[in-house]
């Protein structure tokens, strides 16, 4: 259950940047996420519904972008669609993979209100 | 017809209304959720780092032997290594008595509910015991197999156990933890010719499913069966990170080191620079 804490790093982003572009409020937040990055979304969902009360974000949207689990091999070189527990490369077979998507936790855009 | 009352508004132009964009600006961002927690994990390394102490996060379930392993850790190599120990548990100072039954430094974390230690109760641990004293410093994190795994501490090393009363596929039913192992020790082996359904050939198969090359160890700290191995590898390990901060490098724990800079969709961690797409509308 740490999806409170990183509720609170989010709304500490959120709310420097509103203050930063003098925004009155935040309009839609989008994360992007992989099932590697130990948080679950709707968990998420839930914690945000808690931390953003009474702050610029009271009346944001959150948006999940789902990111896919890919490796590429260190040697077979290839890339493939791999699962939370099976890394292993699809082509050759190989666990001396690198994860290249999948383990994502990642603000990646905040939707700005300049109007009430 | 006004602006005040919506009498402008018809069943004839509302689509118009409802169409129009409103005044927002979309930012892009691209930080980690965890940027707050990372930012103190780095000035935790920094200030190990200055000491030259090695930090090892030791993470399992509860109840597979942390303690155990670092009771008798300590009580052989004591007279080697000064080491000091950080303990993380929802509630009560029993581990950190057992640690300063030893004879060692040892400050207890309670986290009340909080079901991980973070970097900020990592900070407040490292004020409370003598820096300049210790070599090797064995943060005991809160017996959990998830939460554990998504927080920098500020430490070099992840060790993660499974005893062998756990199933042998938890590798592959906890994929975050066990990716994050720079060494997985299998512990309680002197139970092993008691249970036939464990097997540590399987449980070293799903950590490399995992795409996960760390070393795997078998060993009984309670019966003293396979730990010279295990005292090996964490001399030397002390060895390697003195000579590393002696030439300004540090080691980051397996999962940041392999890290996020190889998604090309987060090429950085910290804030970038922001543009609005758009003038605002003061």
């Amino acid at each position: 259950m740490h999806e409170l804490s990183l509720c609170d790093d989010l709304m500490r982003q959120v709310t420097a940047l509103a203050a930063e572009h003098r925004a009155r409020r935040v309009a839609s937040i989008t994360l992007r996420m992989g099932p590697l990055s130990g948080v679950e979304p709707d968990l998420l969902r839930n914690a945000f519904e808690i931390s953003r009360a009474g702050s610029v974000a009271e009346t944001a949207e959150l948006l999940i972008e789902p990111q896919p689990v890919r490796v590429r091999c260190r040697r077979c070189g290839a890339e493939s669609e791999a699962s939370v527990n099976n890394l292993l490369c699809r082509a050759c077979g190989a666990f001396e993979t690198a994860l290249i998507s999948g383990d994502e936790l990642i603000l990646a855009r905040v939707e700005l209100l300049n109007e009430e | 017809m006004c602006d005040t009352c919506g009498c402008n508004i018809t069943s004839g132009n509302r689509h118009l209304l409802l169409d129009m964009p409103k005044a927002t600006t979309p930012v892009s961002v691209l930080s980690t959720l965890l940027a707050h927690n990372d930012k103190q994990a780095e000035t935790n390394r920094a200030r190990l780092d200055r000491q030259g102490i090695l930090a090892v996060n030791l993470m399992s379930s509860p109840g597979s032997g942390k303690t155990a392993l670092l009771e008798a850790t300590i009580a052989q190599l004591k007279s080697r290594l000064r080491i000091a120990v950080i303990e993380g548990d929802l509630e009560t100072e029993n581990d950190a008595a057992r640690i300063r039954a030893q004879g060692v430094v040892a400050h207890q974390i309670t986290t009340g509910t909080a079901c991980h230690l973070d970097a900020h109760l990592v900070e407040g641990a490292l004020d409370q015991i003598d820096l300049g004293q210790i070599d090797l410093l064995f943060i005991e994190n809160v017996g959990n197999l998830v939460c554990p795994a998504s927080f920098d501490l500020g430490h070099h090393l992840n060790v993660t156990l499974l005893s062998v009363t756990e199933g042998d596929d938890k590798p592959a039913k906890y994929p975050v933890m066990f990716r994050a192992a720079d060494l997985m020790l299998v512990t309680k082996s002197d139970l092993l010719p008691h249970l036939d359904d464990f097997s540590p050939q399987r449980a070293e198969q799903h950590l490399r499913a995992l795409a996960n090359p760390a070393p795997v160890l078998t060993l009984s700290s309670r019966k003293n069966q396979g730990m010279e191995v295990w005292l090996q590898w964490l001399q030397e390990q002390v060895v390697a990170h003195k000579s590393r901060v002696a030439q300004q490098e540090t080691l980051k724990p397996r999962v940041q080191k392999e890290g996020r800079a190889l998604h090309q969709a987060a090429p950085a961690v910290r804030f970038r620079p922001v543009k609005p797409v758009h003038d605002h509308v003061d």
